[in-house]
């Protein structure tokens, strides 16, 4: 199988009852394909922050995601605040959240920590006032 | 079928039994209760329950929103325990039935709860 499996999602902004969506239907399309279920939770865990991330922060935003017989790749992008200080972010417990969210048991600061965790691989462009892109890469365990 | 790769320590609890044991109300029975239970889990702040929480947990939350629930399914919990009497709202209930997701729920404290659980799991 060296064809690689594209999946596109389009992230709503500020609709938490949904937010999780594109994740939960990720992870049953992996465990369909019948991949290794710590595979599928590590992809299922670090796309969702993402993209909790870009309901919270980021009006919504856009994620690609490239299946091949190596690795998964999600790609994140929004058109968002952008982040300043992306070493500051990456700390756990730090975190910018609104009140509104908090109440909703977001905000504990471990959203990048969380994806930096169960990605083999995390980048992340951000431009304030422009934007974040934000790719992670999971290697397929056998 | 779970239960044969057992360590002789612990008892084989799955959700069925936990369920049977009659001390949390059913808000919801979802489609995985013949999964084992593997630990009692607390914590409300999702982030931290998504990244710390093992799988086949029975997590024991006082938060009942739409977001308990898909922290739940992605990280593979193996039902939720509403404590404090906290409840789940409408939406969340429907979407527990649509994905399946086993919801139970008590008057207990979080600790109390969680002990509960633990010590079924360790009787």
């Amino acid at each position: 199988m060296s064809d690689k499996i594209k999946v596109f999602y389009e992230v709503p902004a500020d609709d938490f009852t949904r937010a999780g969506e594109a994740s939960s239907n990720l992870k049953s399309m992996l465990k369909k394909m019948g991949m290794n279920p710590e595979t599928v939770r590590k992809v299922a865990i670090a796309m969702y922050e993402g993209e909790i991330n870009m309901v919270i922060h980021a009006s919504g935003g856009t994620i690609d995601v490239t299946v091949s017989q190596e690795e998964i790749e999600m790609v994140l992008k929004d058109q968002g605040p952008g982040i300043a200080d992306i070493e500051m972010a990456m700390r756990a417990g730090y975190s910018t959240a609104p009140d509104k969210v908090r109440s909703l048991g977001f905000g504990a600061g471990m959203g990048l920590p969380n994806m930096k965790k169960y990605s083999d691989e995390l980048k992340i462009e951000s431009q304030v006032g422009i934007g974040t892109t934000v790719t992670m890469k999971v290697k397929i365990q056998c | 079928m779970v239960s044969e790769s057992l360590t002789l320590h612990q008892q084989a609890m799955t959700i069925t039994d936990l369920i049977q044991k009659g001390d949390f109300k059913i808000l919801n029975e979802g489609n995985n209760t013949h999964n084992r239970i593997t630990v009692p889990y607390c914590c409300d702040l999702l982030s931290i329950a998504m990244g710390k929480m093992p799988a086949g947990s029975a997590w024991v939350t006082v938060m009942g929103n739409m977001n308990t629930l898909a922290v739940a399914a992605l990280a593979e919990a193996a039902c939720i325990i509403l404590a404090e009497g906290t409840d789940l709202d409408e939406p969340s209930k429907n979407k527990a039935k649509e994905q399946g997701i086993t919801v139970l729920k008590t008057e207990l404290p979080i600790f109390d709860a969680a002990l509960m659980v633990y010590q079924y799991l360790n009787a």
